[in-house]
């Protein structure tokens, strides 16, 4: 008996013979592809912006806009807005933009548990996608690992203006050098429709999302 | 190899099944209210899009290119995956696959596993083969729970407990929660599934999810997801197993910005789902370290081997079909006897099983197409219904079949100009027994099936070829019209052959 793998690529093989004209290769192939699609944003800078806030409250996200002085003291007033104590700030978040007077827990070291019951995480991220209200993490210095922004209640998430870019194509451009690394695209608290279709907030990862923008 | 689909080669024929579903008004509300909302919110997002039709020329374009290449395409993505640390294991049929993992679970001693919503584990009944090991499998997706906890079976790809509404969903997890005082507000069911969940996820270290897209340049994974139970067992677990079908691989991860604005789109009506996550192979210090990924076949290459209908791999499972298809949207899923209902899966099923098994499902279906129109892939689903019915009768029917003989003459006949008008001027004199005031209303034999539900127009006097080489032969000196010439030329040119 032949094992599973050749069988299958076999079985393949023989089920493809039965196409006619000759076989190019698979790159040349791939490169004809039809992508007629929009691949570069239209909107100006400000209108862009503008977009992806909107977009982010239509999925229940909480948005602050800031500049780049003020941060510290608005990611302090978002916390203390929600009553947040117990806050661990992903490892290799730049200190200057965290409040001073406010004491973190840093990532390394915390076990499931202390995710499990602290008030939230502060997190950056990588790129951001106007269009559709998204925030991608690839979990780089300052992103946390996985598990950072999934297991707590609450995620704040800083957003340099500079990393929000429009379509869903030009997200994947700026992907292009972390497409090995671990790919989280988040847009809105955790959610479910599953029953009646009622869209509930807040399910099994983080029930409330804070992005603040720094522009 | 013994290729199988859920239940679907004990389930009766669709027509069948689906009587009963039809008496159930409460059923029928649910799946009409469900669909209703999902397809309200899909038109909303689908046409603020304005590349839309663009998109899905390139979502079917990538995704036939990749079953042309299948082969080269999985051997990337293994030759990948496995240089980042992940494992590839190809499983030729259900029970090889289920075989696999359940020998990986026993070797990290595991003795239950925490799930991500998957149909491929459904098509190859995988709890079940779990729990003939001893091992419990606990599903985390919302819906799953509710099916899983109430001993009932998926109706749809994207919400497979549509079909139940919130106090029939209270009632299950008010005794399998063992939470007497539950009420019915969505909200309070989610927050109970969210608690009874959260111990399972924090405490089970094997996962097992199935994979909506394999990249093969990189050997990703990705899943798309809107609860984080996605998430959660694809993080927390230190083992992590997911199943995947071979035509779930796409050539790379630029691929996956036409896919992920497909995809939410049509499935769940959003712009984008909360969670997406791809990961390749193992990352030290993030997530589990030992990843495996299973490749399935279980009758994939069977479709492949038929051009005609191949393109039934590049379903994308996004459910669109099932909520627009008006034949689904009366009867709910649980009609088509498998895991995959709706368009889709009366065609994904019966080739699957070497269109051997649930022939009825090709023919359930009224083909007005509504389901090409929204397929974000452009799988041309009634094309395929009818060339699958072609293939029941052909190939499951004796040469004896009533059927299969009146379809052989009928090909005959249509496919000659002289045999079609002396069929015409036969049927005239033959119908008239069946005709009254113009129509016919009882056909003999197998044809009273149609007339059992329709009413058939009787043949006229005179047909349009009839009438016009008449007129032409009582108006020859009329001076006529450009067109009416071009028209007389191509009638005379016809009558010719």
């Amino acid at each position: 008996m032949t094992d599973a793998r050749t069988a299958i690529l076999d079985r393949i093989r023989a089920s493809l013979s039965v196409d006619s004209g000759p076989v190019p290769g698979s790159a040349a192939d791939y490169g004809a592809l039809p992508r007629t699609y929009i691949r570069a944003g239209k909107l100006d800078p400000e209108a862009r912006l503008h977009l992806f806030l909107e977009r982010l409250r239509d999925y229940d996200t909480h948005v602050v806009a800031t500049d780049a002085a003020s941060l510290p003291r608005t990611i302090a007033s978002v916390l203390r807005e929600h009553d947040q104590k117990k806050v661990i700030a992903a490892d290799g978040l730049p200190a200057e933009i965290l409040p001073a007077d406010f004491a973190f827990l840093p990532e390394r070291g915390v076990n499931l548990d202390d995710l499990d019951s602290c008030d939230g995480i502060v997190t950056l991220c990588t790129v951001a996608i106007a269009w559709t209200g998204s925030i991608v993490l690839t979990h780089g210095p300052g992103e946390g690992a996985r598990r950072l922004s999934l297991v707590p209640d609450r995620h704040l998430c800083v957003v340099r203006a500079e990393q929000v870019v429009e379509t869903v194509p030009e997200a994947f451009e700026r992907l292009a050098p972390h497409a090995t690394q671990p790919l989280t695209f988040i847009s809105g608290p955790s959610a479910t429709a599953d029953i009646e279709m009622t869209r509930i907030r807040g399910v099994h990862g983080p029930r409330f999302l804070d992005v603040v923008l720094v522009h | 190899m013994t290729i199988r689909v859920g239940e679907a080669e004990h389930a009766p024929s669709f027509q069948k099944a689906a009587l009963p579903l039809l008496e159930d008004a409460q059923l029928r509300r649910n799946v009409r209210h469900a669909t209703d909302v999902i397809q309200r919110k899909r038109g909303i997002v689908v046409h603020e899009t304005e590349d839309w039709q663009e998109l899905r020329t390139a979502g079917s374009a990538i995704k036939a290119h990749t079953l042309r290449y299948l082969d080269q395409y999985l051997l990337q993505f293994e030759e990948a995956c496995t240089a980042a640390g992940g494992y590839v294991h190809w499983a030729g049929d259900a029970d090889e696959a289920n075989r696999i993992i359940v020998d990986l679970v026993k070797q990290y001693s595991g003795s239950e596993v925490i799930k991500i919503k998957t149909m491929t584990s459904e098509e190859i009944g995988l709890n079940e083969a779990l729990e003939q090991a001893g091992i419990r499998a606990h599903e985390t997706d919302l819906a799953e729970v509710i099916n899983q906890l109430g001993g009932d079976t998926s109706s749809h790809i994207v919400a497979p407990a549509l079909h139940k509404n919130r106090s029939q969903v209270r009632e299950i997890f008010r005794e399998r929660m063992n939470l007497p005082g539950l009420s019915d507000d969505p909200e309070a069911l989610t927050a109970a599934a969210r608690h009874y969940l959260r111990e399972k996820f924090l405490r089970v270290k094997i996962g097992v999810s199935g994979a909506n897209f394999l990249v093969a340049e990189a050997g990703s994974v990705c899943i798309v997801e809107s609860e984080g139970n996605g998430r959660m067992c694809l993080t927390l677990p230190e083992v992590l197993i997911s199943i995947a079908g071979i035509e779930k691989v796409i050539p790379r991860m630029r691929d996956m910005e036409v896919f992920l604005q497909l995809l939410p789109r049509s499935a769940t009506g959003e712009r984008m789902n909360p969670y997406n996550s791809l990961w390749t192979g193992v990352r030290a210090g993030d997530g589990p370290q030992h990843f495996h990924v299973v490749l399935l076949d279980n009758g994939r290459t069977g479709i492949l081997a038929d051009p005609e209908s191949r393109q039934t791999l590049q379903c994308i499972r996004c459910g669109a079909c099932l909520n627009t298809c008006p034949v689904y949207r009366q009867t709910g899923g649980h009609a088509y006897g498998s895991n995959y209902s709706g368009p889709i899966g009366a065609i994904v099923t019966p080739q699957l099983l070497q269109m051997r098994q649930a022939q009825s499902l090709p023919f359930a279906s009224t083909l007005c197409g509504a389901c090409y129109e929204v397929c974000p892939v452009k799988i041309n689903i009634p094309e395929v219904l009818i060339h699958l019915r072609g293939r029941v009768v052909r190939e499951q029917k004796s040469a004896l079949d009533p059927e299969a003989l009146a379809m052989k003459t009928a090909a005959a006949i249509f496919t000659s100009r002289r045999r079609f008008e002396a069929a015409q001027r036969l049927g005239r004199i033959a119908q008239w027994p069946m005709v009254s005031h113009g129509w016919m209303r009882n056909l003999p034999g197998l044809l009273g099936n149609w007339t059992r539900v329709r009413d058939l127009r009787a043949l006229p006097k005179q047909t349009f070829r009839e009438w016009w080489k008449k007129r032409a032969k009582h108006a020859p000196n009329t001076p006529a019209s450009a067109p009416l010439r071009a028209a007389r030329k191509l009638s005379e040119d016809i009558g010719r052959d």
